[in-house]
């Protein structure tokens, strides 16, 4: 698909509605399953649930677990070159340590799963989930079920749902959608508000700085980034998360265009292959099997080809 | 001194572009800047260290803040985005070629503690630290450490350290933002997060920043650079 103005984007998510058969025959035959199909937009609204306060972990073996997966959240850089491949931590994108609402909190993702999806047909469990976002988010290597970085994170996942409903989409989910923009998203437009407004944490060439060891602000592009299977590379998600989280401290200060803007520029430069790649003959069928949204892959931008590439950032690829 | 010139010359540019200052690059020079420091020592004092003033109104560390976040706050006291009366007159004396070049001297005159990088979690129920590394975001007010680094130990020319500057003088710079004195902060970042803080709150961050390098050398943790005991 060109992607270079809004207009293609539309008629073809419409064109997909229509060929969703032939969608799913194809993605059923694929290696490896979309994991990140979205669910369904949450309902408007404030978000009333309140997860409950970290002092109130109880000092148990439960609770202990609970910490555990709170640690390797904000810090999932101690899974490096095991299981992380890149220089993210899940709370980059799920911010408060995946307690804020519209920061696709955890506390509403955990009574929405485990969950049917027409996309991949099967039921998807909150296991997949979070392996979805360590293959795609993190540029990973899913760890395995049983495996303690996975216990771990559930646990703690399960200790900030405390109190909150089974298979109810709750106010706060997700990131909030916007109306689409009045005008195309522009990567002009973009490229100098983001020099205005980000570059000041996430580097002029969106490399983040780091202090040290740490990663203090995340890159946005290039190997250290989220991959092009996250759901993050997508012009739309993208879109929603700035405008609800960024710039960082200054959450509903930009207009829905320029959060428009600002995810085009981001998501129309380089990063890590999308891993399904590896098992697909081209970039042309991993883009007409799993790039049917709003993004770039596969896309010419300045002369350059997204995703005509073979490098996989630090991912050495499963055994 | 060294005669180590900031190689940083168009970081600077970079830094003063964002405050709208003069958009051309002056090289600084620590020599030279040492004369011009010869009016500062009064209040900053020779090591460049400042002075804790209990009563009154603490004279800030300078020695190992950034050469361009110095260079910028000058030029913000000349422009009067940054008001303070003592402070004032001494920004109004240097011209430019002074300022980059004052701003490499004390640079370069100790480096700032380098504190753990590492993460550690925040403990709920040390209210300053968890401000620091957590911050509250039912008031939108992100951690402190999120924009000026692991221990409050500053990122790139930006995000200046806390952690070792004097408690008054943090204490009076978020009040500054709060009451408009202060109105230089690149995109406003800072000004909303001191606007959101409490009294007491402005008291304990300040006292946990002062003492932060002090704190973590009692407790064992491994720190470099000089004044890091
Ligand atoms: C680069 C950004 C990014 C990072 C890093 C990231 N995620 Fe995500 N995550 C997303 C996006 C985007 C979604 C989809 C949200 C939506 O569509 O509303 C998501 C969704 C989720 C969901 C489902 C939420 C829901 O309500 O359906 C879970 C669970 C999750 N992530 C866990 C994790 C874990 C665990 C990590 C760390 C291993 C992580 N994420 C790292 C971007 C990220
Ligand atoms: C004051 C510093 C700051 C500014 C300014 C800022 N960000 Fe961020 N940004 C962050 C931090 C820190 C995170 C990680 C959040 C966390 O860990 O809590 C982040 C995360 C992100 C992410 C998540 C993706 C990832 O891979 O981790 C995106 C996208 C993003 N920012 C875009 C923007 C855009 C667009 C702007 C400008 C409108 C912007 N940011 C301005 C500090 C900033
Ligand atoms: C009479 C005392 C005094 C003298 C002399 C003085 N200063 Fe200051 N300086 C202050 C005070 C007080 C502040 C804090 C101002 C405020 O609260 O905004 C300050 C703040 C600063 C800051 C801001 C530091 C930061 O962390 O943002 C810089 C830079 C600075 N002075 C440089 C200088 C230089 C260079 C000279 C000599 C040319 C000088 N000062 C002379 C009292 C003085
Ligand atoms: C969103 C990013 C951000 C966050 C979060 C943040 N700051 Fe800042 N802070 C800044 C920036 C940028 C400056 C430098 C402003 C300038 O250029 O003058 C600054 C400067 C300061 C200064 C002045 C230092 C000096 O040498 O004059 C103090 C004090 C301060 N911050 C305290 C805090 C405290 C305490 C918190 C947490 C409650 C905090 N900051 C959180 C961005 C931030």
């Amino acid at each position: 698909m060109n992607l270079r103005s809004i207009v293609p984007w539309l008629a073809g998510s419409l064109l997909m509605a229509g060929a969703l058969g032939g969608a799913v025959a194809d993605e059923s035959d694929a290696p490896q399953r979309d994991y990140q199909v979205p669910l369904p937009e949450a309902p408007a609204g404030e978000a009333t649930f309140q997860p409950p306060a970290e002092a109130d972990i109880p000092d148990t073996p439960y609770g202990d677990m609970v910490r555990l997966g709170r640690d390797l959240f904000l810090d999932t850089q101690r899974l490096r070159d095991e299981y992380v491949f890149n220089d993210q931590n899940c709370s980059n994108c799920h911010l408060d340590a995946g307690r804020l609402a519209n920061s696709a909190p955890m506390w509403a993702s955990v009574g929405m799963y485990p969950a049917y999806r027409g996309k991949n047909d099967k039921v998807n469990t909150m296991a997949e989930r979070i392996q979805g976002c360590f293959t795609y988010s993190m540029n990973g290597i899913p760890p395995e079920y049983g495996s303690e970085p996975l216990v771990a994170l559930q646990t703690y996942f399960h200790w900030l749902a405390t109190g909150a409903p089974i298979n109810e989409s709750l106010p706060g989910r997700g990131y909030p959608g916007l109306e689409e923009p009045a005008q195309a998203p522009d990567r002009g437009r973009g490229a100098e508000l983001f020099a205005e407004r980000c570059a000041i944490c996430h580097g002029d060439g969106g490399q983040g700085q780091t202090v040290g060891e740490r990663q203090v602000f995340p890159p946005l592009w290039g190997d250290g980034a989220y991959n092009w299977g996250a759901g993050m590379h997508r012009v739309n998600t993208a879109a929603n998360f700035i405008k609800a989280n960024m710039p960082l401290g200054q959450p509903y200060s930009l207009s829905d265009q320029q959060a428009w803007d600002l995810a085009a520029f981001i998501n129309g430069h380089e990063r890590p292959q999308d891993p399904r790649r590896r098992t697909l003959k081209s970039v042309d069928e991993t883009d007409r099997i799993f790039h049917q949204h709003m993004g770039y892959y596969g896309d010419t931008v300045d002369g350059h080809r997204l995703g005509d590439h073979d490098d996989y950032g630090e991912n050495p690829g499963a055994e | 001194m060294s005669a180590m010139r900031i190689a940083g010359g168009l970081g600077l540019v970079v830094g003063l572009g964002l405050a709208a200052g003069p958009g051309f690059a002056l090289e600084g020079d620590a020599d030279r800047g040492e004369r011009v420091a010869g009016t500062c020592t009064a209040c900053h004092q020779a090591d460049g260290m400042g002075m804790a003033m209990p009563q009154g109104e603490s004279w800030p560390r300078l020695a190992g803040l950034p050469a361009a976040y110095i260079a910028k706050q000058l030029h913000d006291f000349k422009a009067g985005r940054r008001e303070n009366a003592t402070m004032m007159p001494f920004a109004n004396m240097l011209d430019d070629q002074q300022i980059v070049d004052v701003a490499a001297y004390y640079a370069q005159l100790a480096p700032w503690p380098s504190l753990p990088d590492d993460y550690r979690a925040a403990d709920p129920g040390k209210s300053a630290e968890w401000l620091a590394e957590r911050g509250d975001w039912s008031r939108t007010v992100p951690g402190c450490n999120q924009c000026h680094g692991p221990n409050g130990q500053g990122v790139g020319s930006h995000f200046p350290p806390l952690a070792g500057q004097h408690a008054g003088y943090l204490a009076a710079q978020l009040e500054g933002w709060r009451e408009g004195r202060r109105r230089n902060d690149p995109n406003g970042l800072m000004r909303g997060v001191a606007e959101r803080l409490s009294d007491d709150e402005i008291a304990s961050i300040a006292d946990y920043y002062a003492t932060l390098p002090e704190r973590l050398a009692a407790s064992g943790a491994p720190l470099t650079g000089e004044d890091a005991q």
